[in-house]
């Protein structure tokens, strides 16, 4: 903000840096930072994707060969169909999150401290709820082995079957997700416009004509950002993976960001070139959603000019 | 508030209802919360209880004691604990305090591109780790960062400055901008201005971004497996996992772990709960 109609010339007089320099001078650590290690990176990582690279030797260009080989790497596309179903489960989340923060949205005795309580499950790492669920699971003493006898179903080893292990593993990603979307819920309810409640009520409005047509209008922020979180978790999963099944059984498991990591660092080869197309890959749907996100920002911050 | 509120109050309900609700609400609680009562119970059991497999009964054997201490003595969670601290915190101050600087320039300041450089930080704060991996591994062991905990703490401070700049820049366009026209009509610079001014009114937004960071990083498990190998330098989550892969079978141990490692983020939200959610909820209730 240079203000050039202000009369302050003896601050004018003293100024060490010119009023074009300022903001820059106030971003430099930032961007340096922001620039080193993420955009840098970012275009550093789709170079590598079209090298044959283990990290250490001299790469060799090998055209789009990485990218042709994804194309029928069964490994790949089972990760990729389990991103599917990871995106799909875990959009569960959104709908559960608000289901929680409508039965939580009253004002009893104790209520916040049960908010806190509920939403407790978003504070804990994910390494910790990942050994928590590994431990739910086990099928000779976990909880659901427990609970499946009591209903005389045979025990099913839900992360030894490659069928389930997938479900199994989304089901303990969703615990701390859905006290995320609830949070955000409970902040968008407690905001939202008293005299449009009061003014739907005096027409009779009530239960779920309520809520689909006044509440969730309403809570349309809300919702918005918990999508975005929500998908963008889902394609980010890899603690829980990597803490509950490392993948496995057979690969069964894995997902994009997964894969990437085992074929670029572990002891199935260091193979740089085609980790980083795999990444790539990763971040192209991702980009899908950050542009929704930033087209987003932008139309307010042209509103708010 | 009363007709206002959405759903209808239970107060404003029958008798029978407002004692559904009151019975519903902790049975509720226990359901969504026994994975995690049932590792705190499990934490304090013997050996015997495991081997029988009693794991929701009265505990025979209470190994309170003996459990946690195991943990801190047969293991290096002491160490692993440290690590995570001294790697959470500066990584807290770090991109805390370039935040400020970035959220003046973009919240404040008008210049030509300042709709650009936020919109770098606000996209790059979504990317995929795994996009980032492989250059940014390469690039920490070329200058000897690799294995180290300054290694991972620059990281995190670059990668953490694109949401908190996002955050302080989104707070401090709505400080009063009269302070602000006032302090440069008196003459003052854009560095006192900052100072002066601009920090002591966004002391809220620092609270929040430093308790949100400070769980996330404290959190963090996947920069911590790329970018340390060995007990030296581990943090908590990596730590707890490798621990995991020794103590096969002996859950009490694992519980123990698990519950100390939850620990320091758990207490910190509870003390700072109101700026925590506020944080964490930023936009949820306008745009």
């Amino acid at each position: 903000m240079s203000a050039p109609a202000t009369p302050a010339p003896r601050a004018r007089n003293r100024r060490l840096v010119p009023t074009a320099l300022v903001p820059w001078l106030f971003l430099a650590p930032a961007i340096l930072m922001f620039l080193v290690y993420v955009t840098v990176p970012i275009v550093r990582s789709m170079d590598i994707s079209f090298y044959d690279w283990d990290g250490m030797s001299p790469r060799h260009y090998v055209g789009l060969a990485n990218y042709l080989e994804l194309k029928s790497d069964p490994d790949f596309l089972v990760s990729l169909k389990n991103n599917v179903i990871w995106l799909l489960g875990f959009l569960l989340a959104v709908p559960a999150g608000l289901f929680l923060a409508l039965f939580l949205n009253q004002k009893v005795f104790g209520i916040r401290l049960m908010k806190s309580l509920f939403f407790f499950p978003f504070v804990i790492s994910q390494v910790v709820v990942g050994l928590i669920f590994t431990w739910f699971y086990d099928p000779s003493n976990g909880l659901l082995f427990h609970f499946l006898k009591y209903f005389g179903v045979p025990q099913v080893a839900v992360l030894a079957d490659e069928k389930l292990v997938t479900y199994g593993i989304v089901l303990a990603g969703l615990y701390p997700q859905v006290a995320y979307c609830m949070i955000l819920y409970l902040t968008g309810l407690n905001s939202v416009n008293p005299e449009l409640i009061e003014a739907a009520r005096l027409e009779g409005a009530k239960g779920w004509t309520m809520l689909w047509r006044v509440v969730l209008p309403e809570l349309r922020p809300a919702t918005f950002i918990a999508l975005v979180v929500t998908i963008i978790g889902s394609l980010r999963s890899f603690d829980m993976i990597s803490i509950m099944t490392g993948g496995g059984p057979y690969g069964s498991s894995r997902v994009l960001a997964y894969y990437m990591y085992e074929k670029a660092l572990s002891e199935y080869g260091y193979r740089m070139g085609y980790g980083t197309a795999i990444a790539t890959v990763l971040f192209l749907i991702m980009l899908v959603y950050i542009s929704f996100v930033l087209a987003r920002i932008y139309r307010q911050e042209k509103q708010s000019l | 508030m009363g007709v206002l509120m959405f759903p209808t109050p239970v107060e404003r309900a029958s008798a029978s209802t407002r004692w559904l609700y009151r019975v519903a609400l902790p049975i509720g609680l226990v359901l969504w919360l026994l994975p995690i009562i049932g590792v705190a119970m499990t934490s304090v059991r013997g050996p015997a209880d495991l081997a029988n497999g009693n794991y929701w009964g009265i505990p025979a054997q209470w190994h309170v004691l003996e459990n946690y201490r195991d943990v801190f003595t047969h293991t290096p969670m002491g160490r692993y604990l440290l690590n995570s601290l001294l790697v959470s915190v500066p990584t807290v101050l770090g991109a805390v305090g370039l935040s400020c600087l970035a959220g003046y320039a973009l919240g404040i300041l008008r210049f030509r591109g300042n709709l650009l450089v936020f919109f770098l930080f606000v996209g790059g704060n979504f990317v995929p780790f795994q996009i980032l991996m492989v250059p940014v591994r390469d690039f920490s062991l070329r200058l000897g960062l690799y294995n180290t905990m300054t290694g991972l703490v620059l990281f995190h401070i670059a990668f953490q400055t694109g949401f908190c700049t996002f955050f302080m820049r989104n707070f401090m366009r709505h400080l009063p901008r009269e302070l602000i026209e006032a302090a440069r009509v008196e003459g003052a610079n854009d560095w006192q201005i900052f100072r002066r001014i601009v920090l002591p009114l966004v002391r809220p937004a620092i609270a929040a971004l430093s308790v949100l960071i400070f769980t996330f990083i404290w959190n963090d498990y996947f920069w911590a497996t790329v970018l340390i190998q060995g007990d030296r330098a581990m943090p908590v989550t990596a730590g707890l996992y490798s621990l995991n892969g020794q103590w096969v079978a002996q859950w009490q141990l694992v519980s123990a772990g698990s519950i100390v490692a939850a620990l320091p983020p758990v207490g910190i939200f509870f003390l700072m709960q109101r700026h925590f959610i506020a944080g964490l909820t930023l936009g949820a209730t306008k745009g």
